[in-house]
């Protein structure tokens, strides 16, 4: 038996917190402290990366903290040879969608043809799953979006560039596809590794540009197949399960969820208009893994008014104008940084942040970087109510979980499974909305009791790999040493080091960041 | 919303102030004494073909377009539809269905759906459990609206349980809903010398953070509840004969929570296999293979349930019904109005409701599927209203007119 000795040096307010939000005045100043103790470091893991990896907090001291968020905004400049190893066995996730769809989806496709057609007329008595990303289909094509989750999970765990990991799974959230819906799954690969990535950090008129003519969201959002009412033409062989004409989501959804927000200042004409300006914008073969392209038969070519603007360029041109002026509009600017400043800093964001965030977004022309390191450099990110403030979500969890112990896992696949028991699966949010950000939606019986099944799992059972350090280290440099008495005491009863760590990553503190 | 469920938890429990097993044996005591109103839902994944599940065999047209999978009119053998009213048939395997539609404990609903014209199981399903056909945006599901819109001190943490890996759309949102795989692994799964369990809770009770301790707290009255019910020894009632199924054994489960007393008020459960493109087959076959599994499950549980089916009601539902025309695979394609059947015994069975638009070309929705002439919001808001007693159903399907239009139920 291991005996835990209480420390109570967290017991002091850590000198770096401000007390409150309006503590902190309205300039446009750094918070980073100078001297920040480990809470203070702690916090900044946690918000820009999925938490402390032993040996994080003193690495993070040594370089100073400044130094640190600025090399974190600057991923392209840290090596990661290590993550590079350790995908370099996932050979889906760098193939194109073509390869994918070729190697993997069509055959696949093909052979479900085949066996339906040779169905025998037994009755099935197997039951599947409510829908599951790939409705009866072969291995081939589990292993793509298996890789894809196992790289996900192993980015968020393992890589240096911590932030871009953090900002990637924003931004895929914030243009949220679904894997279940037809052949979206095909897409998912390239859509995050070269619309989602490429510009996390980048401006967001390229991000908005890069989705919006991706097939994923084009087929996600049924934009592939609205069309001009006056057209006869349709996409694809498959008529019968066609809807002809103009087709209003992927349009409403732009507004609402990606660029102005549900009180961002537009109408149901403003939909109409937008929806008659991306007509044509489909795909190539859509259910065989083909790519964007425009159609001229199935653009509305009249003239169209966006929030009272004309756009009249004609062709193509016609959907990157609105992308232009949503992506310039004020109420752009307000509903991003609104969203950053909710994931970095609180639930209910400090307007005053808020603000000066989405200044910056407006004299940048939306360069994502720079807006990004004014909440996290911010006051209020510092402030004493941003501590601990958020609830992590079973993304945050497991990944902040994984690293504490400092578990070199073997293989990804459990967590990725832990992940969807705690009600997140990876790429399977339904809804355009994303997963949500608020603790509301995360904390329930069912999941938190999940939560502390999967510290059990992982610090007890072998496939996971093997927790590398003590209940006490993790204590210190996952939580800063920050701990209730009852919860120190609780962990002071275990009787193996395995039981006071999963107690110490199923605790009420663990669970948030 | 989060400090007012935090609030309402924190007044239910200072009602009985007295520590843990006095408080949740206090109030699955309160809930057995008020006859707990319980809705179990049962989702056909993947677009039931209706037309072959309640047979319209008074339609010459029924039999014109489907002649290799059509079921025969009653009267012509074993494998002829079962009469219900000299129009609509049962298909021969839902026969353990019949004597509860004579018992006028059944009613079906046909002709029912979406107006949205959508042939997308997804975008169906969603609109079907969101509750805002069109709509994509609705971040909750339509159950769980009704039940945040009837949030209550003595709800405990089994008031709405899906017996499915994941939590299904339709029971999403703010308000607490429960997916539980099998009722016997539902705790803290330490395997070692139990000492976890207590561990958690007494970090969970001490936490700072109200949210989580509140639902903390919850989980692990969750847990004594459970444990107290003892799922492992649960023996059906009166003979009922669960078919060996992951759905039969669903029903089974939901039978056992709502048997235990422990506040359920909305089961749910995954009847999945529903899209016969291909060879759906007719009397025998595919399709009737899974309507045995549906039929003999929903029997098995309301023999089990006996006289608690005073207070229940199951409903079947599935996102949407098939083409009318077999096609050159002997399956069916994606079509639009559908049948939904409703048990339970506040149900005024023993007929089929809803106009029947007819199966003619000229009367089919776009000259292809069986149109639709009822809104399912019509059948769910009724059940919201007189089976669950929300009498505002407005917030849980906004935009819906708040009409009686079919009076399933007794007083609806």
């Amino acid at each position: 038996m291991r005996r835990i000795p209480l420390r109570r040096s967290a017991s002091v307010l850590g000198a770096a917190f401000i007390l409150t939000w309006s503590a902190t005045g309205t300039a446009q100043r750094s918070g980073v402290p100078g001297r920040p103790d480990d809470r203070t470091i702690v916090h900044v893991l946690n918000r820009i990366g999925f938490g402390p990896a032993p040996g994080d907090v003193e690495k993070v001291r040594r370089m100073g903290l400044a130094a640190y968020i600025d090399q974190q905004l600057q991923p392209e400049r840290i090596a990661d040879a290590g993550m590079t190893e350790r995908l370099a066995g996932f050979t889906t996730v760098a193939m194109s969608t073509r390869e994918l769809a070729d190697t993997y989806f069509v055959p696949a496709l093909m052979a479900r043809q085949r066996r339906q057609r040779q169905t025998t007329q037994e009755p099935s008595m197997m039951q599947t799953a409510p829908r599951q990303p790939v409705p009866g289909a072969g291995n081939a094509e589990r292993q793509v979006l298996g890789e894809l989750a196992e790289q996900k999970l192993l980015r968020a765990i393992y890589s240096e560039r911590q932030l871009q990991e953090v900002l990637v799974d924003f931004w895929f959230n914030h243009f949220n596809v679904f894997a279940g819906k037809g052949p979206v799954r095909m897409y998912l690969t390239e859509y995050e590794r070269d619309a989602i990535r490429p510009h996390a950090m980048g401006r967001f008129r390229d991000l908005l540009g890069a989705t919006a003519k991706s097939p994923a969201m084009l087929f996600y959002l049924d934009n592939w197949q609205s069309a001009a009412e006056s057209t006869t033409m349709r996409p694809g062989p498959r008529q019968q399960n066609m809807r002809r004409g103009l087709n209003e989501n992927y349009a409403r959804e732009l507004m609402e969820l990606h660029t102005l927000g549900v009180d961002g200042g537009y109408t149901q004409k403003d939909v109409q208009e937008v929806a008659r300006a991306f007509t044509g914008w489909t795909i190539r073969q859509p259910r065989m893994g083909g790519e964007f392209r425009f159609e001229p038969r199935m653009h509305d070519e009249r003239e169209k008014v966006v929030l009272g603007q004309r756009i009249a360029v004609g062709g193509m041109k016609d959907g990157e104008a609105v992308l232009d002026l949503l992506a310039r509009h004020p109420s752009t600017a307000t509903f991003i940084a609104t969203k950053l400043a909710r994931r970095f800093v609180a639930d209910e964001p400090p307007p005053a942040l808020v603000d000066r965030a989405a200044k910056r977004f407006a004299q940048t022309d939306g360069d994502i970087r720079e807006v990004v390191r004014t909440i996290v450099t911010s006051p209020e990110f510092f402030a004493a109510p941003a501590y601990r403030a958020k609830v992590k979500t079973p993304l945050e969890f497991v990944a902040s979980a994984v690293r504490a112990a400092g578990v070199n896992v073997l293989t990804a696949r459990p967590l990725v499974q832990a992940v969807r028991e705690l009600g997140m699966p990876l790429y399977g949010c339904q809804p355009p909305t994303g997963y949500s950000d608020e603790a509301a939606a995360w904390v329930n019986t069912g999941a938190l009791l999940n939560r502390m099944n999967f510290a059990v799992a992982l610090t007890s059972r072998r496939p996971m790999g093997r927790v590398s350090v003590s209940s006490d280290a993790v204590i210190q440099q996952a939580l800063g040493g920050d701990l209730s008495d009852a919860t120190r005491a609780t962990i002071a009863k275990a009787t193996e080091p395995a039981q006071a760590i999963a107690l110490v990553l199923g605790s009420p503190e663990f669970q948030k960041r | 919303m989060i400090s007012r469920r935090v609030f309402l938890k924190d007044g239910g429990l200072a009602l009985v102030s007295l520590g843990f097993a006095p408080a949740f044996l206090a109030r699955a005591a309160a809930q057995a004494k008020t006859k707990q109103r319980v809705l179990i839902a049962i989702f056909q994944r993947g677009a039931v073909d209706g037309l072959n599940m309640i047979i319209p065999f008074g339609e010459r047209e029924y039999y014109a377009a489907r002649p290799s999978i059509a079921i025969a009119p009653p009267g012509s053998g074993a494998d002829a539809a079962i009469d219900l009213d000299g129009f609509f048939g049962l298909h021969p395997r839902l026969a353990p269905l019949k004597p509860l539609y004579d018992a006028k404990q059944l009613a079906i609903v046909h002709a029912c759906g979406s107006h949205d014209g959508t042939r997308s199981h997804f975008d169906a399903q969603d609109y079907m459990e969101s509750g805002t056909p069109g709509v994509k945006s609705t971040r909750d599901g339509w159950m769980n609206r009704y039940l945040h819109a009837k949030e209550h001190e003595r709800a405990t943490p089994f008031r709405a349980v899906a017996v499915a890996p994941q939590l299904p759309r339709a029971l999403q949102g703010l308000a607490p809903a429960l997916a539980i795989g099998q009722l016997d692994r539902f705790g803290i799964r330490d395997g070692q010398n139990g000492m976890m369990q207590p561990s958690f809770e007494s970090e969970y009770a001490a936490a700072a953070n109200a949210l989580l301790r509140n639902t903390g707290r919850e989980a692990f009255n969750a847990i004594k509840m459970l444990k107290e019910a003892d799922p492992l020894r649960y023996t059906p009632a009166n003979g009922a004969d669960y078919p060996r199924s992951a759905f039969g054994e669903a029903l089974r489960q939901i039978a056992q929570l709502v048997k235990a007393d422990v506040g359920l008020e909305i089961a749910f459960a995954e009847s999945g296999n529903w899209d016969h493109h291909a060879n759906e087959g007719g009397a025998t076959g595919t399709l009737a293979g899974r309507l045995d599994d549906l039929a003999r499950g929903i029997a098995a549980l309301t023999r089990d349930l006996g006289d608690r089916m005073q207070d229940v009601i199951v409903m079947t539902m599935s996102e949407f019904g098939r083409a009318v025309t077999e096609n050159g695979s002997r399956g069916t394609d994606h079509g639009h109005g559908n049948a939904m059947t409703i048990v339970g015994g506040g149900v005024r069975g023993g007929k089929v409701y809803g106009r029947w638009p007819g199966l003619a070309q000229d009367q089919r929705y776009e000259g292809r599927d069986l149109a639709i002439t009822t809104d399912f919001r019509g059948v769910f808001s009724e059940v919201v209203r007189g089976h669950l007693g929300l009498h505002d159903t407005r917030s849980v399907f906004p935009g819906f007119p708040e009409t009686v239009t079919l009076t399933v139920l007794r007083n609806p």
